[in-house]
């Protein structure tokens, strides 16, 4: 089908872009300015569901921005794959923002005029990716939204904060210019176009060397999406605001970085391409290492948000894990895998930040005997990382038994090990903490006083944990979703 | 007024108001900021109208004085010199709100002497992007080289030094340029650029012309701070008045190597510049050395108006590379370079002269958390920076684009490499200040000289030129399509 010129998308982006002005505008007036942010939230996934009903008839919506160079507008271009996205990213921002005034307030934050904006540019710059029609458009909102979300890494201003926004901007800008601007480069010169288009764009164009270099150099070069030795910066982005960890580092950047390398792999460099050149085993080994790895620095964790960390880099492996296996399943099971860690992810870090405020404790063996003073929170935490871990009856189910089979269709005994191992991981890292919570005694004299976290912090994790389980029963729009970006 | 000499008149206009300024500008200095402004705007408006005209019917040419060239001298205006005419108009108005306000401050009572020079050297620019005459080139020159002592020299402290620095350099500089022109003459009797074209490729003495070129080139480089000929411009560009430095920095390398541009492309032909490979390889090599070495001299400077310098001894090593790519993506990086460096180095510059108003002093330490007390300057310099590093959608992106490009066509991946690590240490060097202004100091108690903490933004005639070259830098990237297109395209010689 032909595909319609609307101005949608663009609004759907701009709308959290302009919508910065007004937060800053009404700085004084923290309910107006909260109010703006919700209201801003609202349109802009109202907006995103208008477009979906035509994506999922196999349209999509194209909308060129500028001519900048010659093949390469910028050009956004909704497809499947960008909707998966982008349902995710404005569906959860809504819960974020509703979440954050329950933290931020409750915490007495500073400068949380400055914060309310910088997330509603880093939302834009979300967008934009998930919307990007070509690899340039893609890097440009990329860059935007590295850019956007370091006042938020930094937010306290202190010495930590400075650090971590170092190690932060190191990692993430360093990659981006030094690996994916030359492989986007290279690609352009070899192809002539950087569309997004199904089966890639390199077929026939590139020798399996030069393949290889240019899956190795976007891989690590989309380092949002944490594939060791390019990870450390995510466990140092903890030192931020919970709501921007569980949205930002649990959801939109991390997400962002794998929905590139998705980008890359099914529409760049193509996914029979890289059979042919046999590369599919490069990706998946380097991913497997990392799920492993990541795994295992979990149990060590003391602070949950810095498990929760090394938690999301092995899922985030996953997904790649599911791409680079070149197979039908395969590739369905790591892009629904985004969608489903998301929501689960997103609960587990709203959890967190509800202990944290009702109870200031950031350690795992602080929390012993917490779940039974805080049931909701407890029973959200432990939906959330059953899905993690790809228990039925949740979501993450679904996209790791796709995994599963994609394994086992492609005769990977190695995958099938490293995917059954890593669930195992997964379990002995989450349960504990829930374990504890419930069932051991509460540490001496602090029996009094800690009560489930305010409302706005209650309501939007309840609400994710039970959009985890409902995924479980109905992921035919996501599945129908995921199909079609891949094409079958 | 005949308006079909409007490229006469955008030169003449802001000439005429130099003599006129110091005449009036001594009676009051009330009349010296609506003739500068005046003029200067008068120029944006005209050189636009030129541009649109040029682009609609070509290649507009005057004879100045009725002498038909090759005889007489003849000012040719295409596509690529209306361009530059619009850049160093727009530049010039802009950079001059600033240097009103901070020369007002800086040199009180000498007012007129700067911006008769300051005129001056404007007209001087809008020469040499619109002069077909080689010898004509030479003469403008020095009038742009000598008003830029003067100005310079009008500076604090050792600024009469550098300057005197800078004359030695810009002479032997000027010196190189003459003799080769002087070889061009011997062979082929004649200075007017499109006539020099037309002779030299008839004639059989490849050693005479390649010498010739080679006294223009390094003259050349000389004068654009090519490294390792860039020593003299560091102290000179850091120590000017403010309000100079904030029209000399954008304008006059970039100015230059336009002139390289001009010189091998319209006065000599690519294929007698580019025939020996090694030499344009070697030349490629150098400018990849360049682009590192200044961008790890920037690294260690400890003011931020002298770390921009070396980024600008950087950027020229971009622009000479992608020239001597030989390719048409190098060439049409190196020229899109020539206007977003511009504006670049303009934007930031204009942050450094805001900072210095309020506080005296550039310096990394006196920026500690500079973000609170000058905060829209410090939204612009973000952008600026995000330029500098090459960020997408600001114009630096494109530009870096395209040479990079250029050097994978070549395969000089020496060239490449240095961009990517040149844009690596931008983000370094702007991040280390932005960083250092958004923190401010973190030790409590401790009492910097500037750690006053309320708002005390720089005057809005320095900030509203500030923001709209910030904006402009978004724009112009978002048109880069169309400025390739129907300007820098036209330049590229067929077959290139």
């Amino acid at each position: 089908m032909t595909p319609i010129v609307s101005f949608w998308p663009l609004a759907a982006i701009l709308v959290s872009l302009l919508g910065a002005l007004p937060i800053i505008l009404s700085d004084r007036q923290p309910n107006l300015r909260e109010s703006w942010t919700i209201l801003i939230a609202l349109v802009k996934l109202t907006i995103v569901a208008s477009l979906l009903p035509w994506i999922l008839e196999g349209g999509s919506y194209v909308f060129t921005i500028a001519q900048v160079i010659p093949g390469v507008p910028i050009e956004l271009r909704v497809d499947a794959l960008g909707m998966i996205f982008a349902l995710v990213a404005s569906c959860l921002w809504l819960f974020t923002s509703i979440y954050s005034i329950g933290y931020m307030r409750a915490l007495d934050e500073h400068a949380q005029t400055r914060y309310f904006a910088s997330f509603a540019v880093a939302i834009s710059a979300t967008l934009g990716i998930a919307f990007a029609g070509n690899l340039l458009t893609l890097y440009l909102f990329y860059e935007v939204l590295s850019l956007s979300t370091y006042p938020l890494v930094t937010h306290k201003q202190n010495a930590e904060a400075r650090s971590s926004g170092r190690k932060y901007l190191t990692y993430i800008l360093g990659t981006s210019i030094g690996l994916a601007l030359p492989a986007m480069l290279i690609t352009y010169s070899l192809a002539g176009t950087l569309d997004f288009t199904t089966g890639g764009i390199l077929a026939g164009k590139a020798s399996p060397e030069i393949l290889a270099l240019l899956v190795v150099l976007f891989l690590f070069g989309f380092a949002k999406a944490g594939l060791m030795p390019f990870h450390g910066w995510l466990p140092a982005a903890m030192v931020a605001p919970t709501p921007v960890s569980s949205f930002l580092h649990g959801v939109a950047v991390v997400k962002a970085g794998v929905f590139a390398i998705f980008r890359v792999i099914f529409h760049i460099l193509g996914p029979e391409t890289l059979q042919s050149a046999d590369l599919g085993s490069l990706i998946t080994y380097i991913a497997s290492v990392t799920i492993l790895v990541a795994s295992l620095i979990a149990l060590t964790q003391d602070s949950m948000k810095r498990r929760l960390a090394y938690s999301t880099i092995g899922q985030l492996a996953y997904m790649v894990l599911g791409a680079g296996m070149l197979s039908a399943l395969g590739m369905l099971g790591g892009i629904m895998h985004l969608a489903m860690h998301a929501f689960g992810k997103i609960t587990l870090f709203f959890c967190a930040g509800a202990i944290y405020v009702a109870s200031k404790k950031k350690n795992i063996s602080q929390m012993d005997g917490l779940g039974r003073r805080m049931p909701i929170t407890y029973m959200a935490f432990f939906l959330g990382s059953l899905s993690i871990i790809g228990m039925p009856p949740l979501g993450g189910f679904i996209s790791k038994w796709n995994l599963l089979l994609g394994a086992v269709e492609g005769d990977q005994l190695v995958l099938i090990i490293v995917l059954l191992v890593s669930s195992l991981l997964n379990a002995a890292y989450f349960f504990p903490i829930v374990y504890r919570g419930f069932f051991m005694p509460a540490t001496d004299g602090e029996k009094e006083g800690i009560k489930e976290a305010p409302l706005f912090c209650l309501i939007p994790l309840s609400v994710t944990a039970l959009v985890s389980l409902s995924l479980f029963f109905f992921p035919d729009t996501l599945l129908r979703l995921a199909r079609m970006a891949l094409g079958f | 007024m005949n308006a079909t000499n409007l490229h006469l008149f955008v030169l003449v206009v802001p000439l005429l108001s130099a003599l006129a300024i110091n005449l009036l500008g001594r009676r009051s200095r009330q009349w010296i900021a609506p003739m500068v402004l005046g003029s200067l705007a008068f120029s944006v408006f005209g050189s636009i109208i030129v541009m649109a005209r040029v682009i609609e019917h070509g290649t507009l040419r005057y004879t100045v004085g009725n002498w038909q060239p090759p005889y007489g001298i003849e000012l040719v205006v295409d596509p690529l010199s209306a361009l530059m005419m619009v850049l160093i108009s727009v530049v010039a108005l802009l950079a001059s709100f600033s240097s009103l306000k901070s020369v007002e401050q800086e040199l009180p009572g000498r007012e007129h002497f700067f911006f008769t020079l300051y005129m001056i050297l404007i007209a001087g620019l809008f020469g040499l992007v619109l002069t077909g005459d080689a010898f004509n080139l030479y003469v403008l020159l020095e009038i742009t080289s000598i008003t830029t002592y003067g100005l310079i020299a009008m500076g604090k402290g050792r600024a009469a030094l550098s300057s005197f620095n800078y004359i030695i350099m810009g002479s032997i500089a000027a010196c190189f340029y003459l003799l080769g022109i002087g070889y061009i003459y011997i062979l082929t009797g004649t200075l007017n650029m499109a006539d020099i074209a037309r002779i030299l490729p008839t004639l059989d003495a490849p050693v005479a012309t390649a010498t010739a070129i080679a006294f223009v080139l390094v003259g050349l480089w000389i004068k654009m701070a090519f490294f390792p000929l860039h020593s003299w411009l560091p102290n000179a560009y850091s120590q000017a008045p403010t309000g100079a430095g904030t029209l000399i920095a954008p304008l006059m390398t970039k100015v230059t190597v336009y002139l390289m541009v001009r010189v091998i492309f319209t006065m000599y032909t690519p294929a007698l510049v580019f025939t020996h490979e090694w030499i344009a390889q070697g030349v490629v090599w150098a400018a990849a050395f360049a682009i590192i070495c200044g961008s790890v001299l920037a690294l260690g400077q400890k003011d931020l108006r002298r770390m921009l310098t070396y980024i600008i001894v950087a950027e020229v090593g971009y622009m000479v590379g992608g020239i001597f790519l030989a390719n048409a993506n190098g060439l049409t990086g190196s020229i899109l370079h020539i206007v977003n460096d511009a504006l670049m180095t303009l934007c930031l510059f204009l942050v450094v002269a805001a900072i210095i108003y309020r506080q005296g002093s550039v310096s990394l330490v006196s920026l500690q958390g500079i973000f609170r007390r000058m905060p829209i300057t410090m939204a612009a310099f973000t952008l600026g920076a995000f330029a500098m590093i090459g960020v997408p959608p600001t114009c630096g992106f494109f530009s870096k684009w395209y040479l990079i490009l250029g050097g994978i066509d070549g395969g000089h991946w020496e060239f490449v490499i240095a961009l990517v690590i040149s844009s690596l240490i931008n983000a370094v060097l702007f991040f280390r200040i932005i960083e250092l202004a958004y923190f401010g100091s973190l030790q409590e108690g401790e009492h910097h000289e500037h750690s006053v903490t309320e708002r005390h933004e720089a005057p809005w005639w320095m900030l509203s030129p500030l923001v709209l070259t910030a904006v402009i830098l978004i724009v112009v990237g978002l048109s880069t399509g169309p400025l390739v297109n129907n300007v820098i395209r036209l330049m590229i010689p067929v077959g290139f």
